[in-house]
Order: C-alpha cells, then structure tokens, then sequence
C-alpha cells in the first residue's frame, strides 16, 4: 500500500475566477452579449478614498445645527432667462418612462419637489404624472428623440442635451422588447414588442460646432428662458467641457462609469469610461482655465451614495451632484426584504441588475402593471425625500465641522487622500503628507 | 425694421433686426393671427429661422437658410426661396415646409407630423428617425436616408444613394428612380393599392402633377432586426 500523497488545496484562478467562468459559460450558451443595468461594479478609486480634514486649532468649525450653513444653488446663470434655483444641490438624473414605471417616476418627482430639488426625464419623453409631480423639471433631448416635442419642451424648466453617460459613453439606449408596452411603444412611435435599439449620436449634428447652432435652435424655440445642460460621460473630461462651454452650455453634467444605465452590455458598463473620481478634477480645470468656474455650473453623477460623497465632489469643485441608483435604492429597489423573489430570479437583493428583463419585484424598473402597482408613488416618493434630507444634513455636518457656513465653500484643502490613486485623480495630497502625485514631487511634510 | 404691408402681410428684414425678434414676433402669433403672412428677407444662411412656431401662419423666406429652418414646426406653411442648410423641418409636428431649392443634411429629422416638400435635391440622412412626417423631395437624395425611420413616408422623385432605410422600422419609402444600394433590413415590397393611393395623395399634397403613383417602388423594413438574434449580428 503506497504512503497518502497530500494533496493541495483546490486553488481558484485570480484571473479565471467564478464570475468570469461564469459569464464564458452563460455566453456560450446563449450567444448574445450579457445586458444588465447599472453603473460599473468592479472596484475603483472613489469618494471612499478621500478624507476630510475638519477644523482644529488652525481652521475652527461652526456649531452644528445652530450656525447657518447654506446648501442652496442656482444652475443656469450664463445664458437663461429664468435659471433654476434648488434648496439642495442633488438632483435626480435622467431616468426613462419605459426603463422606469409610471409609479416610479412620479415618486422621484414627489420626491425631488418635497426636497426642493429637480428630477429629469429621460429617453422616453415626458409623462403627465412625472410633470404633474415634480416641481422643476429637466428634460432630456436625446439623440433617439422619442417624445420630443416642442409643447414638452416649453413646459420643461430646463433642457439637458445629452451627448453621453458615464455607464456607457459612446452607446445609444436600449430597451428591449418586455418593456416596450403599448404606452411605452405609442410614446416612442415603435411596433409594441420590439427590441429598441436608440442612436448614440444625434441625428442632425455633429461636432461641437453643430451643436452650438442646435443650441442656438433650442434657445430660440424656447425664448431664452431655460438653461440649457449638456451631460457627456467620463471620457475626456477637460476637453469636453470646454468644447461644452464654447458650444454654449448654461450647465454641464458630468457622468462617471459608476453611473447607471437602465440597461447595456456588461462589457460596456465596466471597461469604458474614467471613474467619477477622475473625472471631477479636470472637469473644474478646465473651466477655471476658460474663467468659467461658477459661472458655468458643473453638475457630478455616477455613485454618489450619501452626504459625504457629495461634499466631496462639491469640495472638488462640482456645484451640484446628481443620484440615480441612490434613488432607485430609497424608492425601495434591492430591498432584501423581497429577498425570496430576488431569488426567484436568480440573483439576491442588492445584486438584482436585470432592469431590463422588466420583471422587478420592488415595482420599478418595470412596465408589467401588476408589479408597477406594488410602488406607492406617495410613500415611495417620500422616502426619497427622506433620503435626501439626511444626504443634505450629512454634507452640512462635514461642511461645519470643516468651518464653512456654505457647503459650496468647501475645497480641495479640506480633503486628502488615502491612496496614491485616489490623491492623483482627487489631486489632494496623501493622508499625512504634502504629496500630490503628478501634481508635485514632494514626499515629506 | 418690421412694417405693415396691406392688412395681412408683414415684412421682417434679417438685415435690419435680429433673429430673436423674428423668432420672438412668430411665437406671439395665435391660432387667430391676423398676422397670417410674412415674409422674412435677407435671411443670408442665418439659423433657426422661423423655428418653434405654433400658428397656421404663412411664412415666405426669401432666400437661402442656415441650419434647422423651421424646426419644431407646428402648423404654420414655411416657404424657403432659396437652399436650406442641415437638420431643415427637424422634429416637425405639423403645418408644411416647402423649400424651393436643395436641402442639405438631415432634412426632416425626427420630423412628427406636417409635409416638408424639397424641390431640389436632398444631401445625406434625409428623414434620418423620422417619426410620422411626409417628405417629398423632387430631386435626388444622399446615403443613409432614412435610417432607422420609424413612420412616415419619404417619397424621392430622383434617385437614392447608398444604404437607404438602414435599420428601418415602419416608415414607408418611395423612389422613382434608382436605390444605389438598400441599407441593413430595408427590402423592396409589393406595391399594393393602398400605396399607390397613399403616394398619389402625397404627390398631389406637393404640388405634383408630372409624375404618377405607379412609376414607383416602394421599400420598408424586413423586420429581421427587430428582436436580437446572434445570426443577425454580421447586419449590425
């Protein structure tokens, strides 16, 4: 009998781990591309990685809830007559009717205006109960189109010229069949069932030079009134915001890879586009260096998730930040106390991503009316409300604590870093050191 | 300068004011205008002329535009003498556009409702997304028209360039003359008795009296590309 060879403990691969086999297999045997929603989910350097310093004995802070400190924001001021003004500086990005349900949409409506903040349509047009609900009211101009039409645009109080989104910079919508319902299909002027594919690039410009005439054609159709956004993603952030600026813009919005989709391709999401992370320090670059920094007010979307994030991005540079799965999540989506249906689909609360399936049991990624019914758009509404309030009261707290009675007034300075990525992307130094890689060559103190 | 010529017609002179006046005039006009006719002068290339209107108003611009000439149009009749420049009648609504001479990219984009008749020719995309506008062009027109047209009609007196009605859904096209080549999903179909009665009524609301329904083939989509299928993936 030969003597018991140990073996060796079964060893996964760094590189073919389980979500990689996984995805091989699932691809292998359907032979389409994995489609989910959402922003980017591998790990990148974020707001986590960044630090406040607080007040000490050479900053003092100010009283918590006693002292004033200001969270309102005008965006618009360049060119529109009637810019918009938000108590707080987080507003609700761009979500479609089709990808979103009626319910929903009106809840992020409730929401926003009892919070006094916008909410934005999305590439679905305008719904009644969406404008009914929401107090200020961006809308989206598409390169699909769908919706749009001049009565829409005059009732909007804003207008947002979407270019491109931080989940998929360079990609066009998506919706496929299950959700296009016959509401959603006589919106969008499409055969009820189809696969909708929409344009990733505008079908009568191209180039920023067209699109400051488009601008010029908005502007005009509306009479000046109402600021004009442009939102790209995260790609080139300097020169597109330039390009943005000189193209005319009132506001831009600026989209990191964390920031969700209602759905594309998985390759997509995870392998374009900087982190929002990246994107912010460039973005307020460039506008410092046209000498249009406040003046053009910058918008910061993709995975901002509570208070500190968005005092981090304002302190930045950012004048406002922008929630979508936030407020997908305060609504009641990937709730686990719909676990047993999560798992029903195959997946857990927390995970669910397959918006585009149209099966969600939360009632909000979703066009079946059975499972839109299970959102109440008041409660729901309200819990969004309730959400931002805390995210406002999180950002005030760190802006006191920082000695600032506007939490516009907070800064690079306040912050550094905890990682060399981080401080590189933030440029803010290293927790403990003066060091700003790529900014200056000092270690030390 | 604005000046009142006899009880209805009124002059507007680009030369002498700017656009926004011009834009600004044309939106104050109702359904019961008794402004109903005017008529815009040295328009010199200029853009978004005559957009955003929302009257059946009668606008006659005399000489060549720039980009989205009548944009968002709702119900007014806009006659450009002269060629417009890209993105004319884009997201139309309603009413009629008429331009006397050619049209560069993007004519009627997106266009919704309303009748855009070129009597020239027509450069690339035209009727490129439109959803439910007629356009009638006499001329030719440039490659990629009518991609991904979702309703509507597009009649082409002349010829089409390259992959026309690429990626189309249910709009519905007409050409006289030669198709250089049909993009992904756009086929030749039967030209059935409603079609020949709808193009005849379209021919007829343009004006045109030299050419007949029956001189023409008409294209819409195979409907391959409607939901995704991986065998498909070498037509994307």
């Amino acid at each position: 009998m030969s003597p018991k060879i140990p073996l060796t403990t079964p060893r996964a691969s760094a590189t073919f781990d389980d979500y990689t086999l996984s995805e091989i297999r699932r691809a292998a045997s359907t032979g389409i591309y994995d489609i989910r929603g959402g922003g980017a989910k591998r790990r990148v350097p974020h707001f986590d990685d960044l630090l406040f310093l607080g007040a000490s004995i050479s900053r003092y802070p100010l009283e918590g809830y006693r002292e004033k400190c200001s969270t309102n924001v005008t965006l618009g001021t360049r060119f529109a007559k009637k810019p918009i003004e938000l108590k707080i500086p987080i507003t609700i990005a761009g979500m479609s009717f089709g990808a979103l349900s009626a319910n929903a949409k009106e809840a992020l409506g409730r929401g926003a205006s009892i919070a006094g903040t916008s909410t934005t349509t999305g590439d679905g047009g305008m719904t009644p109960e969406e404008r009914g609900q929401s107090k200020t009211l961006v809308y989206q101009y598409l390169p699909s189109r769908y919706g749009m039409n001049p009565d829409d645009l005059r009732k909007a109080d804003a207008i947002e010229v979407v270019v491109g989104q931080g989940a998929k910079p360079g990609g066009g919508g998506m919706l496929l069949g299950q959700k296009i319902s016959d509401r959603v299909a006589e919106m969008r002027n499409l055969p009820k069932g189809i696969d909708q594919r929409s344009a990733c690039r505008h079908p009568d410009w191209t180039g920023p030079d067209d699109l400051e005439i488009k601008i010029l054609e908005l502007r005009e159709i509306t009479n000046w009134e109402k600021p004009i956004y442009i939102k790209v993603g995260g790609t080139r952030p300097y020169y597109d915001v330039a390009l943005a600026v000189k193209a005319g813009a009132d506001v831009i919005v600026l989209d990191g890879m964390q920031g969700g989709t209602a759905a594309t391709q998985e390759v997509f999401i995870e392998h374009v586009g900087l982190p929002t992370l990246a994107c912010i320090r460039p973005a307020v670059q460039s506008l410092q260096d046209l000498g249009m920094h406040r003046k053009v007010q910058l918008i910061v979307s993709g995975g901002i998730r509570n208070g500190a994030d968005v005092a981090k991005a304002l302190a930045l540079g950012a004048d406002a930040v922008s929630i979508g799965i936030a407020a997908l999540a305060a609504l009641g989506d990937n709730d686990p106390a719909l676990e047993a249906e999560y798992e029903k689909l195959g997946t857990r609360a927390g995970c669910y991503d397959d918006w585009h399936e149209g099966r969600d049991p939360a009632g909000i990624t979703t066009q079946d009316p059975e499972l839109a019914k299970r959102l109440d758009p008041v409660r729901a509404g309200r819990r969004l409300a309730n959400f931002l309030k805390v995210m406002t009261l999180e950002v005030q707290t760190i802006a006191r604590a920082a000695g600032h009675n506007n939490i516009h007034n907070l800064e690079p300075e306040d912050l550094c870093a905890l990682t060399i990525e981080a401080a590189a992307m933030a440029r803010v130094p290293l927790a403990g050191t003066s060091w700003i890689p790529g900014v200056n060559g000092s270690g030390g103190l | 300068m604005q000046q009142l010529i006899g009880d209805l017609m009124r002059t507007f002179d680009l030369a002498q004011s700017p656009l926004r006046e011009l834009n600004e005039e044309l939106h104050r006009q109702t359904d019961g205008s008794n402004e109903a006719h005017w008529e815009v002068l040295n328009p010199r290339g200029g853009h978004a002329i005559a957009v955003g209107i929302d009257a059946p108003i009668k606008v006659d611009v005399r000489g060549s535009v720039g980009y989205y000439c009548a944009g968002m149009n709702k119900k007014a009749t806009v006659t450009v003498h002269g060629s417009a420049g890209p993105g004319v009648a884009e997201n139309m609504m309603s009413g009629k556009v008429v331009i006397k001479g050619d049209a560069s990219q993007y004519a009627g984009a997106t266009g919704r409702g309303g009748l855009l008749v070129i009597e020239g020719n027509a450069s690339s995309r035209c009727g490129i997304s439109m959803k439910g506008i007629d356009i009638v062009v006499k001329g030719n027109i440039g490659h990629m028209s009518a991609f991904m047209a979702q309703s509507g009609h597009l009649v082409v007196l002349g010829d089409a360039g390259d992959a026309l009605g690429d990626s189309i859904y249910e709009a519905k096209l007409f050409v006289r003359g030669k198709v250089k080549s049909l993009g992904a999903d756009c086929i030749e179909k039967e030209m059935r008795p409603e079609h020949h009665e709808a193009l005849a009524k379209l021919l007829a609301g343009a004006g045109i009296t030299d050419a007949k329904a029956s001189e023409f083939r008409r294209y819409g989509s195979a409907r391959k590309l409607y939901n995704f299928n991986i065998d498909n993936a070498d037509a994307y």
